[in-house]
């Protein structure tokens, strides 16, 4: 079902403090050719009850902001800046620090089930591996709370299918499985990295609704990454528009949509068909290429694709500019205040 | 009525399952299951549906990439199933079929000239090297690729400029139909639309016949002049474009269009949905009478136990169901 939340709602989420806090991460990869940047400079927060959407294209880095939060970070990477959870440090935490927060308060949904699904163990030891190790529940009392998750989110027959290994559950079920053990511990905080890109789409609608349905009813504080702004204008509460690893817009979903302030979000959105649009003429598009991997930036990471650049853009790279009312921001020299 | 391009009457691609003696015993997953239609010159026809419903095979079967269980294809009026080895030769030219994966398509060790260039040396042996360039050219133009790159290899590419590579190999021969299977999945929003807005040219301009396989409605819309809807292997629905997104008829189609998230928050959330129950069932045991009916909305008795026929409606359009 549809969230529909009153601006009272809103605005005591937002004076709620951040559960999460990340500022100017960098997340750089040592290749042959020496030191790239992936992540560059990226600062948000998210709040308990809120779905941070964080939208770009292949490569622009939105999986490595997550990665960096979740401490995934690979062995040829490395991440400076900082990203608080619930006031304290997890950047480049200690693994024992990062277990103890992955196992209660954080957990990761991702595309791929098998990323977090055990091939070799039975599902219903996997779901209890938590609760028992993290929650001091007995295993009978754990197998009880994994089948109702399970039946939370749909998985029909449950008590008799928790028995069942991985492979045994088709792609969706498999799907809404990995959802029931990222949801088990009753997380703070919930990362969901292209959840639904390998679903079809009639089971993918099934399975959003689900995840909007409980993240309310657990009031935990999400961060989906996505290349599909329908998804995002699903489920999302505010959205951060990410190009060459840099923010380039930021704004709550429905000032997004309605009026994109910066030359990459209003190509972005031109250049998605839709279901009501003229087909009589071509679509817009974005002329060029995605960047490949960053290197060190000079200008407006945008400014080769752009059509609105101006010669300040290639020298100068514009700095992520809040609005007066603090409401959005964009990073743009064509957009003032 | 002018004579169709293409006509595909009842085609069934059947894959055995298990293997050795008792392989008939098995069963099989029948993959596409009595498929009909006509293709006319200069059309281009969407073909629509979730993993696993038959899309790719029919396409793979129309070209004879796969083979065909039973069923007959009938091109420019000659069974093209019957064709002698010159006469394939022949219809190959101008059959040509571009893939999902733009980069795994290409050659690695041949340059994006030798690529290019590569169907047309095979059916045109007797050209001359500057003939052949000349050619080259002429295609990389076409798509919009600079004839500078024609010396460089596949993965100095990005993926919009690999399926460029591949839209201009198929384009090379001059060809009157393209299988298109999924050929802007793996490309972001912005390529997506330049290599939409490329094949609506080419189509246009040439008068091209496209068979577009794509699970992306909201592309389809973009490029298909009628739409084609598979499920586990059969017709449910195919209709002219602009009539069947505004009133698609099939529980499917309706389930289908109103299941793809709208990039419009307002749209999006004020919406009633057509939520389908459960999963595909197995394409290798099928349901009984209409295959749709595990998960339809308005099964009764009777889908679950006699097939729909796919008939014809009031506005020309074909649909599967007991209830439209
Ligand atoms: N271990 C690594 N070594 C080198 N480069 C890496 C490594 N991991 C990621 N990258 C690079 O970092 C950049 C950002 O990657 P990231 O996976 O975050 O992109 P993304 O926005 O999630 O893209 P997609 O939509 O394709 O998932 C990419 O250019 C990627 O190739
Ligand atoms: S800063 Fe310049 S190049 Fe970058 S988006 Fe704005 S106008 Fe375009
Ligand atoms: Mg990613």
């Amino acid at each position: 079902m549809p969230s529909t939340r009153t601006s009272a709602e809103t605005a005591a989420r937002q004076a709620a403090a951040p559960i999460l806090s990340a500022r100017e991460l960098c997340v750089d990869f040592k290749l042959e050719q020496g030191w790239v940047r992936a992540v560059d400079g990226v600062s948000f927060d998210v709040r308990r009850g809120e779905v941070l959407g964080i939208v770009g294209e292949s490569g622009s880095g939105k999986s490595q902001i997550l990665m960096a939060a979740m401490g995934l970070t690979a062995a040829n990477g490395r991440c400076s800046g900082s990203v608080t959870f619930e006031g304290e440090e997890v950047l480049n935490a200690t693994p024992d620090r990062l277990d103890r927060i992955r196992g209660s308060s954080m957990s990761m949904i991702f595309q791929d089930p098998m990323t977090s699904l055990n091939p070799y163990m039975r599902v219903v030891d996997q779901l209890t591996e938590v609760l028992v190790a993290h929650q001091g529940k007995s295993r009978a009392e754990a197998v009880n709370i994994a089948v109702e998750m399970l039946e939370r989110v749909r998985i029909p027959d449950a008590r008799r299918r928790i028995s069942l290994y991985p492979h045994e559950f088709s792609g969706g079920m498999r799907q809404r499985v990995m959802i029931a053990m990222a949801l088990l511990c009753r997380p703070a905080l919930l990362f969901a990295d292209e959840p639904t890109t390998a679903l079809d789409v009639t089971v993918q609608a099934q399975i959003l609704d689900l995840l909007n349905g409980l993240v309310h009813e657990l009031n935990a504080a999400v961060v989906i990454v996505t290349h599909d702004l329908g998804v995002i204008a699903r489920l999302c509460d505010r959205v951060i528009v990410l190009y060459g690893g840099r923010i380039m817009e930021e704004a709550a979903i429905g000032d997004l949509f309605t009026t994109p302030h910066h030359p990459y979000t209003q190509g972005l959105l031109a250049a998605t068909p839709r279901l009501d649009d003229d087909t009589a003429h071509d679509l817009r598009t974005i002329p060029g290429t995605p960047r490949a991997l960053a290197g060190q930036i000079s200008g407006c990471p945008f400014a080769p694709r752009c059509e609105r650049r101006m010669e300040r853009c290639t020298v100068e790279t514009p700095t992520l500019r809040r609005t007066t009312n603090g409401k959005r921001a964009a990073a743009c020299h064509l957009v003032t205040a | 009525m002018p004579e169709a391009l293409l006509s595909v009457r009842d085609l069934k691609v059947h894959f055995p399952i298990g293997k050795g003696l008792l392989a008939g015993a098995k069963g099989a997953v029948k993959a596409v299951d009595g498929v009909s239609f006509d293709l006319q010159p200069g059309e281009t026809l969407g073909i629509v549906g979730e993993s696993g419903c038959g899309k790719s095979t029919l396409g793979r079967a129309i070209l004879r990439l796969t083979k065909p269980t039973a069923g007959t294809v009938v091109w420019l009026g000659q069974d093209f199933f019957g064709l002698d080895k010159a006469g394939l030769r022949k219809a190959r030219r101008e059959l040509q079929i571009i893939f999902q994966d733009p980069l795994a398509s290409l050659d690695p060790r041949m340059t994006v000239g030798e690529i290019i260039a590569r169907p047309l040396k095979t059916f045109h042996p007797e050209l001359k090297k500057a003939e052949v360039e000349a050619r080259v050219r002429e295609a990389m133009a076409q798509v919009g690729l600079a004839p500078e790159m024609m010396r460089r290899y596949p993965h100095e590419f990005s993926g919009g400029q690999c399926q460029r590579i591949g839209i201009a190999r198929a384009m090379i021969l001059r060809p009157k139909l393209i299988v298109c299977d999924e050929p802007v999945s793996a490309l972001d929003v912005s390529i997506q639309a330049q290599i939409i807005n490329l094949l609506r040219k080419l189509q246009r301009e040439l008068g091209l016949s496209l068979l577009f396989i794509s699970h992306n409605l909201s592309v389809v819309r973009h490029i298909s002049h009628r739409v084609m809807v598979l499920y586990l292997g059969k017709i449910m629905e195919i209709a002219e474009r602009d009539a069947f997104y505004a009133n698609p008829m099939h529980p499917y189609s309706r389930a289908l269009i109103s299941a793809i998230p709208l990039p419009d928050p307002k749209a999006e959330r004020a919406r009633e949905r057509v939520m389908l129950q459960g999963d595909l069932p197995s394409p290798l045991n099928p349901p009984a009478g209409c295959r749709f009916c595990t998960r339809c909305p308005m099964a009764t008795d009777l889908c679950h136990s006699s097939e729909p026929a796919l008939a014809p409606r009031a506005d020309g359009r074909l649909v599967a169901c007991h209830f439209v």
